[in-house]
């Protein structure tokens, strides 16, 4: 029997079905059993759209391999859809032949309707797959038919029905889901009881049915031994804000209002008051910025976060934390814009507003997280950089990073290196280090009284000055304190084939389906070096000679060419451009026809 | 509170004050270095953080911790500073266009919030800095360069609004009686919670002599009144008139000493003072001093960092957790 790459499977109903949790316990299993794992929550834009209708659909993507995974999959082998509005969601992303399993008892003639669509849709193209056709609500409620339950209740648990269905088409085992359902529901015993008899009941009844899972059945990967857990972007986030407060002592306060994406690490935060993290959930994004900047006045490390339409608001503060030369930390979770845009869809178009977006000559670092793993690692540098030279710093994150998940080798803490934070090194403010940077004087402290400003500045006391030569020099220091900033960055990483001729460029969250873009190109017999940039501003000093040794420079971004155009200006080379603007992240078989495209390639016998 | 005895030359530094001269600026920047040695607290424990207008640059003249901040968010940076050092005293320097028009989002949440900061809002009723459009609190009927025929909108009442906003302190002053200022500065300091206090200031320039008909020394006895908890509102050249409270509207009686009969004030009452805020000049003096005060829980994030690396070593092994061999 052989065993497949990467299996690729969506689980989607109601947003009341259950469909997340359902999902996370499936990724845990398969990563606890030494599968690589992606994954991907869909989400309803709408809160609560109306009971199976298409905008109410909730879907959960996992990708599972024995082998390194870069994306959460873009075909589908396993589609389960738990009405026809889900259905309708997402079958045209099953491959041919690939098993589709529903839930009868809601497709009826109503939910159809709902669908705006009638059962044709389904019959018509049935032949192409496998199709799985469960009475979902009477397998649940007959496997839970000795307990005795008002059905409403029972009926609860038909999600994990499908869980054990799935657990056993991929071969994989029932006893941590059930762990899971031990400890969720402690305190509510019939429900625990349901909820695994229904998992043993699905898991039967698949195994009963002799489920064609060949094509599923994987090896084990190989992974690194150690501590591992699945992270999201999120998650990382929260995890590097209690390493960095626990760790250096110094509180951080977090502020920032709500909106989507980035909400999601307020949620986080809002745990961590134990770990010297603050929240303030803010009045406005400007507020909640304006906060930051008097906590990092008084000594705290800062951090606010936003998205989209919030970036905008900040604009005018982060203006004054340039001048003020304080540190802070923004996250911004991209999402598709302008305006309100696509509020819960992805994309990579605020790069220039990062590097541009605000009057006058502010200029200020930017750097990306390229996986959720890395968030981690990014935030831990943020403040290295904020702290150090005395700035604020723009992460991007965006919508796919912040929700999609992956395995993360736990760091040993102690081996973390930490922002060294020397408050109150000089007695003037303004007297800056060799890095230009200033020092950093907390209020309480005597003889270190100083009042500073959004006025220009001029002097180690930097008393305000309106003299023309003076705001000259100002502009040229502030420019230099962060073009100087490249100095501490680790030497750019190739991956690929580095001896290609062709360059491919890309920056944050796009890094998965770049290297995996690169791994199908060269099995076909086209060669690529991929550098994924992490910091953006100032861009690595190592890059220009890179740049210089390749024949042909793509960059690939989630935007209509921002990077590129940033490298053609500052380089002066004939980079191109590879870009998408549909709120999704890169599909790996396009961005190979593409790179084949820009190469001018044609395939080539390989065996020749 | 050390045991050092601080003089104004301790709150007083070297930088040119630039404000035109006779503005009331000068007289508030004054009344607050007189009443900071009083207050015990050495000049490092103070921080002053402004917005933008005149009234913004009052921090660069104090010999204390001060951030000159952008227009409307000095409640903002405020509250996130005194959030996390409430060891400091922190105290907001803002004007009318800044707190109320383009700060007035900000304004209202610290109030609501309880931020221990002493708000200080210097009204004169007009945009100075940007040389001389209506603000907020202009007057109906003000010429400014923005109104050539006059204002035509109806002012913001700046006690009323932080009242309803919940604000734990309130009161009023003006920037010709630095006693009386002074007085009130120190009840805003000691207030445990979000003081507002609003100063009539003039701007001698764009607005002169917009408070004068009750400001000035001369005319304040019969035009304005004394704010007192337990007392009477009594005022005139020989103490002759009272404001009586005759269910919700306010009126004025002759007084005679030892009358005890009539309305005492009780800034406990939230009722009272919105009436209080409420009362229109020239029908009525004008109030000055403590409108409202109740105590309250602030808004502080003082926890301490409790956790280890170790245990952020197992926040980080809490979920969807495994060990690889």
């Amino acid at each position: 029997m052989s065993t497949t790459d990467a299996i690729v499977i969506r689980i989607t109903g109601d947003s009341g079905d259950g469909v997340q949790i359902l999902g996370e316990q499936l990724t845990i299993t398969a990563a606890v059993t030494g599968r690589d794992v992606r994954t991907w929550p869909d989400f309803p834009a709408e809160i609560r759209a109306p009971a199976g209708t298409v905008a109410g659909v909730s879907g959960f993507q996992l990708a599972m391999a024995e082998e390194a995974l870069f994306t959460a999959g873009e075909t589908l082998n396993v589609l389960v859809a738990l009405n026809p509005a889900a259905l309708k969601n997402s079958l045209e992303q099953l491959t041919p032949g690939g098993l589709l399993v529903i839930n009868e008892d809601s497709f009826q003639d109503k939910d159809w309707q709902k669908a705006g669509l009638d059962s044709s849709f389904l019959s018509n193209v049935a032949e192409h797959y496998q199709v799985i056709k469960l009475p979902l609500i009477s397998l649940t409620l007959q496997a839970v038919e000795s307990l005795a339950m008002n059905h409403a209740h029972a009926k609860k648990a038909k999600n994990f029905y499908i869980l054990g269905l799935v657990l056993w088409l991929f071969d994989l085992p029932t006893e941590h889901c059930l762990a899971f359902i031990e400890q969720k529901f402690k305190n509510k015993s019939d429900v625990m009881a349901a909820n695994k008899l229904t998992l043993l009941a699905g898991y039967n009844y698949a195994m009963t049915l002799e489920l064609s899972r060949q094509p599923f059945m994987m090896s084990q990967v190989n992974r690194e031994g150690g501590d591992y857990r699945q992270v999201t972007g999120v998650e990382a986030v929260a995890m590097a804000l209690a390493t960095l407060a626990v760790g250096t002592g110094t509180r951080m306060f977090v502020s920032g209002y709500p909106i989507t994406p980035s909400s999601a690490i307020l949620h986080e935060c809002a745990k961590l008051a134990d770990y010297g993290v603050q929240l303030l959930q803010a009045e406005d994004e400007i507020a909640a910025i304006c906060a930051c900047l008097g906590a990092s006045y008084g000594g705290c490390l800062a951090l606010t976060c936003t998205s989209g339409p919030g970036l905008d608001l900040k604009s005018e503060s982060l203006g004054l934390a340039v001048m003020t030369e304080l540190p802070l930390v923004l996250i911004d979770v991209q999402r598709a814009g302008a305006s309100t845009g696509l509020p819960t869809k992805t994309g990579q178009s605020d790069l220039r507003q990062a590097f541009y977006g605000r009057h006058g000559e502010a200029p200020l670092p930017v750097i990306a997280a390229k996986s959720p793993a890395d968030c981690f690692n990014t935030l831990i540098e943020a403040f290295t950089i904020a702290t150090k030279y005395m700035t604020p710093v723009i992460v991007l994150m965006d919508a796919f990073l912040a929700i999609a998940a992956e395995p993360w080798k736990l760091p040993a803490l102690d081996a973390v290196t930490l922002p060294d934070l020397h408050k109150n090194r000089f007695p003037k403010p303004f007297q800056r280090d060799e890095n230009l940077s200033r020092s950093w004087n907390i209020p309480g402290t005597p003889e270190f009284i100083h009042q500073i400003g959004g006025l220009e500045k001029q002097g180690d006391s930097g008393r305000v000055s309106y003299d023309s030569a003076n705001h000259q020099a100002m502009v040229k220091l502030r420019a230099a304190k962060i073009n100087g900033i490249s100095r501490d960055y680790a030497p750019l990483v190739i991956e690929g084939d580095a001896n290609a001729r062709v360059l491919l460029i890309g920056w944050g969250s796009t890094w998965g389906s770049l290297r995996a873009a690169v791994h199908q190109c060269e099995q076909d017999g086209l060669p690529i070096a991929l550098v994924q940039l992490r910091q953006l501003n100032p861009l690595p000093d190592d890059l220009a000679a890179l740049l210089s040794t390749y024949d042909t420079i793509l960059v690939a971004e989630l935007n209509s060419g921002q990077l590129c155009q940033i490298i053609r200006a500052n380089y002066l080379v004939d980079a191109r451009s590879i870009t998408q603007c549909d709120g999704q992240s890169f599909t790996v078989s396009s961005l190979v026809n593409t790179i084949k495209m820009e190469c001018h390639y044609e395939r080539q016998d390989v065996h020749a | 509170m050390s045991d050092k005895t601080y003089t104004r030359e301790d709150f007083t530094n070297s930088t040119e004050v630039r404000w035109c001269p006779g503005c009331g600026d000068y007289a508030i920047l004054m009344a607050l270095q007189r009443l900071l040695p009083e207050l015990g607290l050495p000049p490092e424990n103070h921080v002053f953080v402004s917005g933008i207008g005149c009234a913004g640059r009052l921090p660069y003249y104090m010999n204390t911790y001060g951030f000159h901040t952008i227009h409307g968010r000095a409640t903002a940076v405020a509250t996130g500073l005194k959030a996390m050092r409430d060891d400091l005293t922190v105290w907001v320097i803002t004007g009318d266009g800044d707190a109320l028009s383009i700060g007035g989002n900000h304004l209202i949440h610290c109030l609501r919030r309880n931020v221990n900061v002493n708000i200080l809002l210097f009204n004169n009723q007009v945009y100075g800095l940007t040389k001389g459009q209506f603000s907020p609190t202009s007057q109906k009927g003000q010429i400014t360069k923005t109104s050539p025929q006059g204002v035509s909108n109806e002012p913001l009442n700046p006690l009323q609004l932080a009242l309803a906003a919940g604000a734990s302190f309130v009161a009023r002053a003006v920037d010709k009686d630095p006693t009386q200022l002074m007085a009130v500065l120190k009840k805003a300091y000691e207030h445990k919670g979000c003081s507002f206090v609003e100063i009539y200031q003039d701007c001698n320039i764009f607005n002169h002599g917009a408070f004068d008909e009750f400001a000035l020394k001369a005319n304040r006895a019969e035009q304005t009144v004394m704010l007192e908890e337990g007392k009477p509102l009594v005022f005139g050249a020989t103490r002759q008139k009272v404001i009586n409270q005759d269910g919700d509207c306010l009126s004025v009686a002759d007084y005679q000493e030892g009358n005890e009969a009539g309305y005492r004030h009780d800034p406990t009452s939230f009722m009272s003072a919105m009436r209080l805020a409420r009362a229109r000049y020239p029908q009525l003096p004008v109030p000055l001093g403590v409108y409202y005060q109740e105590t309250r829980e602030n808004f502080v994030l003082n926890k301490p960092i409790v956790k280890t690396l170790e245990d952020v070593e197992k926040l980080m092994r809490a979920k969807a957790f495994w060990q690889q061999d």
